[in-house]
Formats: structure tokens, sequence, C-alpha cells
């Protein structure tokens, strides 16, 4: 028991992140109309692909005679870039259609 | 030491980017710079991870051709498929992006594990785990999303007992988990980590397999907070902030997302993970189900009806999205409209196989934002109706959600089509929709079907309005 709220303890601010974004995170879809329910899952899949940080470091400090962990940090640079890149153009275009109503309206 | 500092003042930036981003994009006039924020705030991040980043003893990262080269093959391959793709193609795209996010978490487990594995602690090691995980469960179940959206495989397979089995596979990936971080494992223990690995391909594949029909959209909402949970836990083993802060919000908001999409649905998330759609109810109708009668009719008979009504309401569906016809509704919609006649549409919260999909498509062909009309406020309006025009939507317009309780849509909210005076549905066929049932809508006295191809079929029809 002890131990548990000693790491509680240790981690404190690492708790308060998790439990306001996760607060942030539902407080900001609520409010969401469905119309736009396809782009914002498109804008949060491309938002996920943070994950590029983690290949960007663990592809930088792999040491230079460590084949496997070379090609694979690099397959995980390319796929993590496919997720960011390819996630927000995706969106950019869904929302583009959005955009040229009013000019249409007269 | 300056580094180190900026680079944490970076990862802030992008963290407030992203919410800020999240948030903008949900209201339709600020979306589309919200989008352009949050990349803003993912370039932040990159580029200051690439330059700042040191690890404990201060190195800055090597490698950077490599990593160079790596995002350039991901730009460019990602740009290009993402600027080509159709937008009726739009949910599996998603669900093909949200898989690559996913391999890469797995992946930076795989690389991590080896240094942790006989020394480390048990902390860090059931956050690489869970990463791993949580990573290959997304990545193998967006592949089946997408091929099954994409049409390579049609089937929804369920293998025998199959609740059974994909509840027998998290049990034991559960417990290897805990195994491997409690370092209860000492003979060979790498062996077990591609075990593992096996074990969660495997399960995101048999997890996604016999999901069916109508509940794809659900599935690639929750595969997506998924992935944003795999990030979060690699932003645990870096101490890495702007993954900590981007993983957890696509995580929570994903699994709220989640939660309306099966609330339009009126479907629980239990029954969309373990409940077999369109399979009981189904082959009851079918059997009971002795040929029945239906009406047919022609464009140029719909045209003479369609002209001198004074309320049209459009139903869009998937088949409209899938024959490209959205810009011959919107051709005929201005057409109507300059004869007098009043013309709706009738979005139905999951029409099309994602919620919103119906509005992307319909405002690609510049249709009206204010003609778009959400299920709650269009219902009361069909009684005053004559005429309402279903073009490729089936199990969203299928009275059975609320007169038949055997059925398996039953108590699913849908569009009281049946209430207007004339009903006339565009299908190429008298198959069954998505959610693989069959529809009594279409055997009605005031139902006819007008088959063919929804393009064809209303390019005609357009062409007959223009002769009248």
């Amino acid at each position: 028991m002890e131990q548990l709220l000693a790491f509680a303890y240790e981690h404190m601010d690492m708790i308060y992140i998790v439990i306001l974004s996760i607060i942030l995170g539902i407080e900001v879809i609520e409010s969401v109309p469905a119309v736009l329910h396809t782009p914002l899952m498109s804008g949060a899949n491309a938002i996920h692909g943070v994950v590029i940080v983690g290949a960007i470091i663990v592809m930088g400090t792999a040491s230079p005679d460590n084949i496997i962990a070379l090609i694979l940090g690099f397959l995980a640079v390319i796929l993590g870039t496919l997720n960011v890149v390819g996630g927000f153009v995706v969106t950019d275009r869904m929302l583009d259609m959005f955009k040229k109503k009013p000019a249409k309206k007269d | 030491m300056m580094g180190d500092y900026i680079l944490e003042i970076a990862y802030l930036i992008a963290s407030v980017l992203y919410i800020l981003g999240l948030k903008m994009m949900s209201g339709p006039k600020t979306a589309r710079s919200g989008n352009l924020w949050a990349a803003a705030g993912m370039t932040v991040a990159i580029i200051a991870t690439i330059f700042l980043y040191t690890d404990e003893s201060g190195n800055h990262l090597h490698n950077l051709p490599w990593i160079g080269a790596g995002i350039a093959i991901g730009s460019v391959i990602g740009w290009i498929i993402a600027k080509r793709v159709e937008m009726t193609a739009m949910p599996q795209m998603v669900s093909l992006f949200n898989g690559m996010g996913g391999a890469c978490a797995a992946i930076i487990g795989l690389i991590e594990f080896p240094h942790y594995l006989h020394n480390g602690d048990w902390l860090i090691l059931a956050t690489i785990f869970a990463g791993l995980v949580i990573g290959s469960v997304s990545f193998a179940g967006s592949m089946v999303a997408f091929l099954k959206l994409n049409g390579n495989l049609n089937k929804d397979i369920r293998l025998p007992f199959y609740n059974i089995i994909n509840t027998l596979l998290i049990v034991v990936t559960l417990g290897l988990t805990v195994c491997l971080a409690g370092g209860h494992i000492h003979s060979n223990p790498e062996l077990w980590v591609y075990m593992l690995l096996g074990l969660s391909l495997a399960y995101g594949i048999l997890f996604v397999l016999p999901i069916g029909g109508a509940d794809m959209p659900v599935v690639i909402s929750l595969l997506n907070s998924f992935t944003g949970m795999a990030a979060a836990f690699g932003g645990f083993l870096y101490g890495n902030m702007a993954m900590l802060t981007g993983g957890i919000l696509v995580g929570s908001a994903g699994t709220i997302l989640t939660v309306v999409m099966c609330n339009a649905m009126n479907r629980s998330l239990t029954a969309v993970i373990f409940g077999a759609f369109g399979t009981g109810g189904a082959t009851a109708t079918a059997a009971s189900g002795e040929q029945k009668s239906y009406k047919q009719t022609n464009p140029s008979d719909l045209a003479v009806l369609l002209n001198y009504s004074s309320k049209v309401i459009i139903v869009p569906g998937y088949g409209l999205a899938v024959a490209q016809a959205q810009h011959v509704v919107h051709e005929m919609e201005q057409l109507l409209e300059s004869r007098g006649v009043e013309v709706k549409y009738a979005i139905h919260p999951v029409a099309g196989r994602m919620p919103g999909h119906m509005n992307v498509l319909l405002a690609e062909s510049n249709v009206e934002y204010d003609k778009l009309v959400e299920m709650e406020d269009v219902n009361p309006e069909f009684a005053t109706t004559d005429v309402v025009l279903v073009l490729g939507a089936n199990d969203v317009v299928n009275p059975a959600a609320k007169e038949d309780p055997s059925s398996p849509i039953y108590g699913m909210p849908i569009l009281n089509v049946e209430d207007a005076k004339h009903t006339v549905v565009n299908k190429r066929s008298m198959s069954v929709g998505y959610a693989g049932i069959d529809n009594d809508l279409f055997y009605r006295d005031k139902t006819s079907m007008l088959f063919g191809d929804a393009k064809k079929a209303l390019t005609e029809l357009v062409a007959e309005l223009k002769s009248l």
C-alpha cells in the first residue's frame, strides 16, 4: 500500500497531466456537431502521429552497429511520418470542402 | 543544458497547439485552421526533437541522415496517397493511417525492450509492453478494417466460438504481459516477447474480423483511440510531454467519439465488440420471406412526380457515394428548386460509412450547408413531404428498427421516410444493405423502386426533368 502511495507521490505531475488531458479530450469532443465527426476523427488520427517523436528518439539513439534496430527504427520513422502527413493532409482536404460554401451563397 | 530547456518549451508549445487545434476543429468555421495549428504543433515537436534531444549522458541524436530520409519518404508517400484518394474512400484512409501509427508504436516497443529486459524495473517494462501490445492490436485491426472497407475482404468471418477465443486471447496476452514485466519468465524471455507480439497481432485481426457492416466506423474510432494510448505509453517511457499530451488527448477524445457514435446507432460498445451484427434476425427474415412483391418506377414517371411536388427530401447513402453521384444530385436539386420545389437532404448520423461522411461528400459537390438537415430535425417533416428519394441508403430507413424486436437493428434510430406520401428508393438491386438484413420498406404500398446505378439513374432523371 505504502509503495503504491509512494509511487503516486513520485509521479504526481504525470498523474495531473494524464487526468487533465483526459478531461480536456472529453470536453473538446462533446460539443462537436455530427457533421464534423469524420474530419475530427481524422484530425485526432493525425495528432496521435506524435508517436513519430518516439521513433526519432529510438532511431537517433540506436548504436550504428545494431543493424536490426536501425532497420526497424527507419521503418518506424517512415510509418510515423505517413500517419502525421497523411492524416493532416486528408483532414485538410475534407475541411477544405466545408470552407467553399459561404462563397457560394448569394 | 540550454538545448534541454528549449526542447521542453517546444513540447509545451506543441501540446498547446494540439489542444487549441482540436478545439478549433470542433466548429465548422474554425475547423480548417485548427487542423493547420495542430500540424504546426507537430512540426515544432518533430524539429525540436531532431535537433535538441539529448540522452542521459548529453549526447545528441545520431543517424540524422537516416531520420531525414525516413521522414522524406514518409512525407512524399503520405502526401501522394492523401491527395489522390477519392472522398468516398475516406474511412479506409483514416484506418490505414491509424494502422501506420500503431505499427510505429509497436516497433518502438520492439527496439526498446532488449535494453530493459534483464535489468529493468517492472514499471518501464510494463510501459514498453503496453505500447507494444496496444500498438500491434491497433495496427492489425486497422489493416483488417482497411481491407474490409476497401472491399478486399467482404465477408464477416466468424470462427466458431469466436467470442470465447477472443476473450481467451485477451486473457493470455494480459497474463503474458504481466509475467514478462514482472520478470517471472527466466528462460529465454526474448522469445516470449515475440510471442506477445504474435498474440497481439492475432487478437487485432480476430477482434475486427467478425465485426460487420454498420459497426465499422465505431471500430475505427476505437482503434484510433488505441493508437492514441499507445503513443501516450511512449510518452511515459521517454518522459516526453508532447507524446504524452497528444496521445492521451486522442485516447480520451477517441473513446468519447466512439461512445457518441454508438449512441447515434443505439448500440452499446459491448454489443459492437461481442455481439454479432446481422446474424440471428437476418436468417429469421430470410426464412420467413416468401417472394414479396414490390413496385417499380422509371425515370420519366419519377420526373413528373417530382416536378409537381411541393416538397422533396433526399436521403443520401453509401450507394450514392460509390456511384460518385453527388454532383448529379446537386444538379437535380437546383433544377427542382428553380421550379419552386422545396428540396432538403436528410442526413442520418451514420449515413455512409462514418458519421459526417455524407456531409463531406455533399459539401464536395457544393450543396449548401443549410440544406443538410440532421435526423432529429427532419423526422417530423416527413409527414408533410410529397416525395422522399432514398439514394443508395438502406439500413438507416429500415422500419424494422422500430417495428420488429427480433431484428438485429431493432432500436437504432432511423429516418421515418415511410411517413411521406411517396417513397422512391434507388438501388442497384433488391439485395440487402450493409447490415445484411432485408428491408420491409421496399415492399410497402407507398414505395416504388428505381433500379440502377445512382449516377446513371439520376442523370436520366435530370434529362427527363429538363424536357418537362
